[in-house]
């Protein structure tokens, strides 16, 4: 029998959806709201000396991947099943270009991860 | 679709009941609308990330405009639509968590919900304060 790849998008789903419920909030505040604005954190919180600093070490590196990646598959994933319930039925070609985004938008992130500041 | 005794599949007329707005019937279906919608803000979120990641890689300048963008009024506002959406989505998930997470046994018994529901809003809270306090402690301090 072929085995369904359903479960890895599911996963994919419940760890981005676990990652954004634990610190998403905090994320858009901090870099949304306090940095931007200057609101209890200074504007060179987010200098471009620091963040690159910060994509530099192997931490850094591997919490924007996380962050960016899974929170594009749970966004996305969700975003499909979303467009069922509002009675637009997507097929299997829509279905993979949510997760395909998700896929490019993962690649482009380790891309510029791996050539930033080089 | 299953089709009947004696019945071609080309007369078969697939009937699609009209959805009209029925997340507007009941505010349980307009909360849970409210708590799928916080997958757009995740997106637009995680490509906001992605475009400041490609600046940082194109230099300088280009990062210090990402920045500059990031204070604009839409950005705030943006932000601050997003916020509460996903401390929502946050809720929603550690909510449904007992229904979600496979039977967790203690001692012979079986974890109640109301403690994996607590686990998780205090975990959130937790792992949150951790992300501040490591971003505030390590800020630069600013002249007077």
């Amino acid at each position: 029998m072929k085995r369904s790849i359903k479960p890895i998008f599911w996963s994919l789903f419940g760890a981005g959806g676990m990652l954004s419920a634990l610190v998403g909030p905090m994320l858009i505040f901090v870099t949304g709201i306090a940095v931007p604005l200057g609101f209890l954190l200074p504007r060179e919180t987010m200098s471009y000396d620091r963040m690159l600093a910060f994509v530099d070490r192997g931490f850094g590196k591997l919490a924007v991947l996380f962050v960016i990646s899974l929170f594009l598959f749970h966004g996305l994933h969700r975003m499909y099943h979303c467009l069922h319930d509002v009675g637009i039925h997507v097929g299997a070609v829509l279905k993979a270009v949510f997760h395909g985004l998700a896929i490019v938008g993962t690649i482009a992130c380790v891309y510029l991860l791996t050539t930033v500041g080089r | 679709m299953t089709v009947g005794p004696g019945q071609a599949v080309s007369n078969v007329k697939a009937f699609v009941r009209p959805m009209g707005s029925w997340w507007l019937r009941n505010p349980f279906y307009r909360w849970y609308m409210v708590r799928e919608s916080s997958c757009i803000v995740i997106t637009a979120y995680a490509a906001v990330l992605l475009c400041g990641l490609l600046r940082l890689a194109q230099g300088r300048l280009a990062f210090d405009a990402w920045r500059e963008s990031l204070a604009s009024p839409w950005a705030v506002g943006f932000h601050l639509v997003a916020l509460p959406l996903v401390t929502y989505h946050a809720w929603t998930w550690f909510k449904v968590m007992p229904k979600t997470l496979p039977f967790i046994s203690i001692a012979g018994h079986r974890l109640a919900d109301r403690t994996i529901v607590v686990s998780g809003v205090v975990a959130a809270i937790a792992a949150s304060i951790l992300v501040f306090l490591a971003v505030f402690l390590n800020a630069p301090r600013v002249s007077p």
